[in-house]
């Protein structure tokens, strides 16, 4: 078990924002998160990787807890995709990426040819060689979440945590973050654990789904099993869809939202009460 | 990779200011009320450095030794220490609008040399407290920013801008109660810098503190690219950025306050120097501290000059830093920006 999170609970002040989240992931899977805006999804990855305290519950890596790690053992095991935003200083693309090094050395280190070399490998595993010679702040928002997923990957790390990498970027570029992911999952053996607004992406990627909905709701299993019309109408309060179809031999599952739903009286009530 | 030609002109940019600081070193030497012919200081420098004293015009070796040569040293340490400090505080805030004295380094050390010059103290008392409050100015800012044990960015900014407007008034209070006649002139002439009264004394008091932080700087500077990304993605990296950050804080805030105490306030060079080195070569600081410390000293070398040369009476630094260094930045930034859109 790559990750387990048990009993999770933490709250800002006195706010509570996450309850008693248990899941767990295995080795080389891909993990989804999914819920409406402001249930705490990118609190949880905080959590969990350490950057808040869990106020009780915790997080266990590789069977060990996230306290007994030391920084240096913790952030050669897994890498943290945050969202791309330019920098305030426009660093070169290759020197991004070549930042995802330092994870593996001392206080006094600073990268050597070999490291450039294994960073610009990297780059073109993923496709984006022609990067290299740029510099962040020019690039596309799709091109720049790919040089933040290159310095992730970049020291071969056993799990990946991604903050919403495919928000803001047209379809295409969508595509390429979902490729590249399960790319990082099937041929680099790197687990992943994924923010996403887009149920149909945990449908084409995921094999566990954690769903969170208002008032600590929670459900975990696996994708199939959680993502479903009856699921997405009760955390989303969408009525959706789920569609199969075939294109060039292969089959695919999205879903199509299609009108909001009524919700119960209560939970309208509350809202209109904040 | 094609990339490596383009570290390979940065690193050519840095080498050719290193040239240019010598140049300038053995050029400014000669210039000055007094001139000097480049060959004749090059002697005077070179036979001093060897204890040979034979032969000498004393009036010459004098005017070179025991004047310029301090004068210029210090300002070669001094130029070069802003400079950084300005540059590494920049990574420590994620900001480029950053100066040394974001933490009140300077206000520290402007109230307590003025505090020292109302009671009359001497020069090295002056120095002294000088150092003292620009030193615990900071001290207090890291003190009060400390809430719930760990120390957000916003509240360091906030406790700088507190203890510096504390400071700032508790100067201006001084300036109020002394007497106009003699001790206004010298609380102003000091807050605005100048390097007319250095002596060996200061080079020593310079060099031993503004070197090794240099040396640091040097050493630590790929890891400030690191440190001036978001606090979360920088601890990602696997770099401890609480360590690195009191670090950065320390070596910059040591230089600021040494330079400050020995030359008074000089202001401009921390800001806007590792910018122009910005522009000029980019943001990465493998090549920008190196780059920031020897166009700092350039500059203050250039501009020393000027103040020593120029008129008949000294022209306090920070007026000539801002009044020749504003144009040229703006000229600078509006041909940059305009070649890259």
């Amino acid at each position: 078990m790559i990750l387990e999170v048990k009993n999770g609970s933490f709250s800002y002040g006195s706010r509570e924002v996450l309850k008693d989240v248990s899941f767990h992931l295995e080795e080389q899977k891909i993990m989804t998160i999914l819920g409406p805006n402001g249930v705490g999804k990118t609190t949880l990855l905080k959590c969990i990787m350490g950057f808040l305290q869990w106020n009780s519950g915790g997080t266990m890596i590789s069977g060990k807890s996230l306290t007994e790690y030391s920084d240096k053992e913790l952030w050669r095991k897994i890498s943290y995709v945050p969202q791309a935003k330019q920098s305030v200083f426009s660093y070169g693309v290759l020197e991004m990426v070549v930042m995802g090094l330092d994870k593996e050395n001392g206080f006094f280190y600073s990268p050597k040819k070999e490291h450039f070399e294994r960073a610009d490998e990297m780059l073109k595993e993923l496709g984006i060689g022609r990067l290299a010679d740029r510099y962040c702040n020019e690039l596309s928002g799709g091109e720049l979440q790919m040089v933040m997923l290159a310095r992730a990957m970049v020291s071969g790390p056993e799990l990946l945590i991604l903050d919403e990498p495919e928000s803001n970027l047209d379809m295409r570029n969508q595509l390429r973050i979902l490729d590249a992911i399960e790319y990082a999952s099937k041929e680099k053996n790197t687990a992943c654990v994924i923010n996403t607004h887009f149920p149909s992406h945990a449908l084409r990627l995921s094999d566990k789904t954690l769903l969170l909905g208002r008032g600590y709701k929670k459900k975990f299993g696996s994708t199939e099993e959680i993502i479903t019309e009856e699921n997405v109408e009760e955390f989303f309060r969408t009525r959706a869809k789920i569609v199969d179809f075939a294109a060039e031999g292969k089959t695919y599952r999205i879903i199509a939202p299609y009108r909001i739903a009524d919700a119960p009286e209560k939970i309208q009530d509350e809202e209109e009460a904040r | 990779m094609s990339r490596g030609i383009l570290e390979y002109e940065k690193r050519l940019a840095v080498a050719a200011m290193a040239v240019l600081l010598i140049v300038l070193f053995f050029a400014l030497i000669c210039v000055g009320r007094y001139p000097i012919s480049p060959l004749r200081a090059f002697e005077i420098i070179g036979k001093a450095v060897f204890g040979n004293r034979e032969g000498m015009d004393i009036y010459e070796s004098n005017v070179i030794l025991s004047i310029r040569l301090p004068r210029i040293l210090s300002g070669v340490l001094v130029g070069a220490g802003l400079s950084v400090s300005g540059a590494v505080y920049q990574a420590v805030f994620g900001n480029p609008l950053v100066s040394p004295d974001i933490l009140g380094v300077s206000s520290g050390a402007g109230f307590g040399a003025s505090l020292a010059l109302l009671l009359s103290a001497g020069m090295a008392a002056t120095q002294g407290t000088a150092l003292l409050f620009g030193l615990l100015a900071v001290v207090v800012v890291l003190n009060l920013s400390r809430i719930k044990k760990r120390s957000e960015l916003f509240v360091l900014v906030l406790s700088g801008v507190i203890v510096k407007s504390m400071f700032d008034a508790m100067v201006s209070f001084i300036k109020y109660i002394a007497d106009p006649e003699d001790k206004l002139p010298a609380i102003t002439t000091w807050l605005m810098g100048s390097l007319a009264n250095v002596s060996y004394r200061d080079v020593v008091l310079c060099s031993v503190i503004v070197l090794p932080c240099l040396a640091a700087a040097m050493a630590l500077r790929w890891k400030m690219n690191l440190l001036s990304l978001d606090q979360e993605e920088a601890r990602s990296l696997g770099i401890n950025v609480k360590k690195l950050r009191l670090a950065a804080i320390l070596l910059s805030t040591l230089m600021t306050a040494v330079t400050v105490s020995v030359c008074g306030i000089i202001g401009w060079i921390g800001l806007v120097i590792p910018h122009i080195a910005r522009l000029l070569i980019g943001n990465d600081y493998r090549t920008l501290i190196p780059a920031s410390a020897l166009m700092g000293a350039i500059y203050l070398l250039l501009i020393d000059t000027v103040a020593r040369a120029a008129t008949a009476s000294e022209i306090p630094l920070s007026i000539l830093t801002a009044m020749i260094g504003a144009p040229f930045f703006a000229v600078l930034l509006r041909k940059t920006l305009g070649g890259r859109s």
